[in-house]
């Protein structure tokens, strides 16, 4: 059922009202990261590795620094030393030291009066490079005779016996696993892989960055988390994170990859060094897609049990992922708890391991881990499906997890909507179109945790009776909007008297990024007790003027009002009033909160695509695409929809044609948007979106996240399809047509 | 007391027990208490765990109550796209 269709005693959430950024937007008025200028200000370019594995033997920055207009260059010398744990790898991946640890990685930093000249001047700085025997798949980086790229890299929980490029370490199940097996009609095993993908944001990382020789820098970033870049940036370089003061951007995408830093420091450490002129640095598609953090790539042994009915008696999982050359990047710790979760079985095991390869320093990315675990596990379900000629949601919700199951990772489940998903998803028309030739249809369900975090939140109250909010979440996916409708809601005045602004870290506590789906939730939770903070200060001094208890005045539709006969009569004292003369009353009206939220909602999906397949060419055509997810309480449809649109059209891309290439060489293939293919419009269909509401008891008005469970089920869903119109299994992605045909043609013979 | 679950590697820490009672009413509290209990935890739990409390996943919050009848399972760190 759609949020619009349901009936609440809500007047603004549920509504869809115009979202503030968007005349910005659309009118070009906006600023993302690269929009920024200083006076004075000089251009960045970095020095990268053309190697994916290399001792660094001499960096000679002689003749840039000769030409005329060339300010300063940097190198891994200019940098503090006596880092470690993560600290270290943020500052080993800004700048590398002794190695290069992949194509791409930065080795130096140039700053000049122009962006041109300081292209020319990277190119004049002389690198020598001893190259090394470098590994880029994950498969490969584990096998016997690769070699370790990094001495030491394994933890604590890598039993002995693993092979050096082995980082982590992960075991967790419950139940008999054997018995399990031997309970079941058919067991099937089978191994899947995905490769290595990049968020895919339109924006390039850019900022400016300024940095005196006292130490007080500036910074202005597109960016997930500024919190985040001030600390991340302090501890590289050796400074007091209050001497940092950074101010984010307008957003042009993240997903997980905006939440850490990469070149952010050389900004500042250039300004430094050229006397405390701002340094602006924006990445090309190229540095982004080569020196950023894509998700890891990930080959997975799943096994299964079933009976007949459908019962899933019994599974087991292997993962295997690489996060790039610096430990702890791979999602293991996230998708092994995602595996399984979308059910509740009784026997279950679990093991995982991090390897490290010469490729980028992964990042997040929407749902860290869940999509490669449910392209496993929701493929080998649907295998089993379609060899027991059991419909897909009828065994979904046969063994599905529902309020009070063991999740598959421990805790009990307490509200969750799974159940109403497929059930919304069985009911759908798409479910019931007939399919032609060279037509299937696939299902699959996904799930993610959601997440609260450190939050910080004020709320000023105007002297008009507006109000402005600041928050300390990047608007990525309309939060400005959700939050806005919240505080308006709660404030009982029109949305449009409420401003949400994004401020910066010097204006609030610290905020955790726009990260984990979290900001609507977390920074709407505080909005919420902020408001509500303000509400009570306007009650007292509405009291204080009627000359009555504060506990006799209660607040409604955006005025203090007597509480009862007995409290006296008088004409209620709106917003605007108190606001008026707040100045004369006591001074400003505020409310804050901060809080590390918890009572975060889990949110599980189910999606069903139709495709078709051309069996000369192999290449699929998604014909239509139905995304079933629970938000809790949809607080602006629109935006969850966009949110379900957004990811499923993430998770297609991934599914069919996304891929990080490496030649023999260890070097990136396709660093370009021509080569690395996201799906545009014309590649779509519309996005069918349902939205379930199971309000999440943890938040005041419901509110679960959204913005990943939506990319999770596209990739097994996909493949599904494809198996479906062509009888031919892909199990590693992407369901490329050279891949789709060479299967078809193999299914044939 | 809270009997505190263990992922099956961190066993090995913990003389190979699955769950082990804590006395503690906060979580920062029972993850000291573990600490104290089984010192070969200490890296995992230096590393960074979010905590799953009566079926509340704990991100972050060592303030966060614990029961002297709660369930508690150890997960990793959650991160977030």
């Amino acid at each position: 059922m759609a949020r619009d269709d349901v009936k609440t005693g809500y007047k603004l959430i549920g509504t869809r009202p115009n979202r503030p950024d968007g005349l910005d937007k659309v009118t070009g008025r906006a600023r993302y990261g690269a929009d920024f200028s200083l006076p004075g200000m000089l251009h960045a370019a970095v020095v990268r590795s053309p190697h994916a594995h290399a001792r660094i033997v001499k960096i000679d920055a002689s003749k840039a620094l000769a030409l005329d207009g060339v300010k300063a260059v940097v190198t891994r010398a200019d940098l503090p030393t006596g880092l470690t744990g993560e600290d270290l790898n943020l500052q080993d991946n800004t700048l590398a030291g002794d190695t290069a640890l992949y194509d791409g990685h930065a080795v130096a930093a140039v700053a000049a009066s122009s962006a041109l000249l300081a292209q020319d001047a990277a190119r004049l700085i002389e690198v020598t490079y001893e190259v090394l025997p470098h590994v880029t798949d994950v498969d490969a980086a584990m096998a016997p005779g690769a070699p370790v790229i990094r001495e030491g890299v394994a933890d604590y929980s890598v039993p002995e016996g693993m092979h050096g490029n082995v980082a982590r370490y992960m075991e967790f199940g419950h139940g008999d696993v054997e018995a399990g097996f031997a309970a079941a009609d058919i067991v099937r095993a089978q191994t899947y892989k995905t490769e290595a993908t990049h968020q895919g944001y339109i924006e390039p990382h850019a900022c400016v960055g300024q940095m005196g020789e006292d130490g007080r820098g500036e910074m202005w970033v597109c960016t997930q988390g500024h919190w985040y870049i001030r600390r991340m940036c302090a501890a590289v370089l050796g400074i007091e994170a209050a001497n940092l003061r950074v101010t984010p951007s307008e957003i042009g995408g993240g997903f997980g990859g905006k939440t850490t830093i990469f070149m952010e420091p050389l900004s500042l450490a250039l300004s430094k060094k050229a006397g405390g002129r701002p340094v602006k640095l924006v990445m090309s598609r190229s540095e982004v897609l080569r020196a950023t953090g894509p998700t890891a790539s990930a080959s997975m042994d799943v096994k299964l049990g079933m009976k007949t009915d459908g019962t899933i008696t019994a599974g087991q999982v292997y993962f295997r992922m690489q996060g790039g050359a610096f430990r702890g990047m791979s999602p293991i710790g996230e998708a092994l708890p995602c595996a399984f979760a979308c059910y509740d079985i009784p026997a279950l095991k679990h093991e995982a391991v991090e390897v490290i390869a010469n490729r980028p320093k992964a990042a997040a990315y929407r749902a860290p881990g869940s999509p490669m675990a449910a392209f496993a596990v929701e493929s080998l379900v649907d295998e089993m499906c379609r060899e027991l000629k059991l419909d897909p949601i009828e065994v979904r919700l046969k063994n599905g997890a529902t309020n009070g199951s063991k999740s598959s990772y421990g805790p009990v489940y307490n509200v969750i909507g799974l159940k109403e998903t497929l059930e919304a998803a069985q009911a759908h028309p798409n479910y019931a179109i007939p399919l032609g030739p060279n037509q299937g249809r696939g299902v699959a369900s996904g799930f993610w945790f959601n997440h609260g975090g450190e939050t910080s939140v004020t709320l000023a109250v105007g002297e008009d009776g507006t109000a402005t909010v600041m928050i300390g979440t990047p608007d990525i996916g309309g939060s400005r909007a959700s939050i806005g409708l919240m505080v308006a809601e709660t404030l009982g005045i029109p949305y449009e008297n409420v401003r949400v602004n994004v401020v910066e870290t010097g204006a609030l506590g610290v905020n955790e990024p726009t990260h984990g789906s979290r900001a609507t939730f977390a920074s709407g939770k505080a909005a919420v007790e902020a408001a509500r903070q303000a509400i009570a200060e306007m009650c007292r001094r509405a009291a204080a003027d009627w000359g009555i208890d504060a506990d006799a005045v209660e607040w409604k539709d955006g005025a203090a009002h007597p509480a009862g006969p007995n409290a006296g009569k008088f004409p209620p004292m709106t917003i605007g009033e108190i606001g008026a003369k707040m100045g004369s009353t006591g001074g400003p009206i505020s409310g804050h909160h901060e809080v590390t939220a918890e009572g975060v909602g889990a949110s599980f999906g189910t999606h069903v695509v139709d495709v078709e397949v051309d069996p000369e060419t192999g290449r699929t055509t998604v014909l239509r695409y139905l995304v079933v997810q629970d938000a809790g309480t949809a607080i602006h449809p629109a935006y969850v929809e966009g949110q379900y649109q957004g990811g499923a059209a993430q998770g297609i891309g991934w599914a069919l044609n996304e891929e990080y290439v490496y030649g023999a060489d260890g070097r990136l293939q396709n660093p370009v948007f021509l080569d690395y293919r996201i799906p545009v419009a014309s590649d779509l269909p519309m996005i069918d979106t349902v939205i379930i509401e199971v309000p999440n008891p943890g938040h005041p008005y419901g509110v679960r996240g959204v913005g990943e469970t939506g990319i999770t089920p596209p990739l097994p869903a996909v493949a599904s399809a494809i198996a479906g119109a062509t009888g031919a299994r892909i199990r590693s992605l992407p369901c490329s047509p050279p891949k789709v045909l060479a299967a078809i043609k193999a299914a044939r013979t | 007391m809270a009997r505190v679950h263990l992922w099956a590697s961190l066993r090995r820490f913990a003389e190979g027990q699955e769950v082990v009672e804590v006395d503690a009413a906060t979580v920062g509290q029972m993850l000291d208490a573990l600490e104290r209990a089984h010192p070969g935890l200490g890296p995992a739990i230096k590393a960074g765990l979010s905590v799953a409390v009566d079926g509340e996943v704990i991100a972050n919050n060592r303030s966060a109550p614990v029961k002297p009848d709660s369930e508690v399972f150890l997960l990793q760190r959650l991160k977030g796209g």
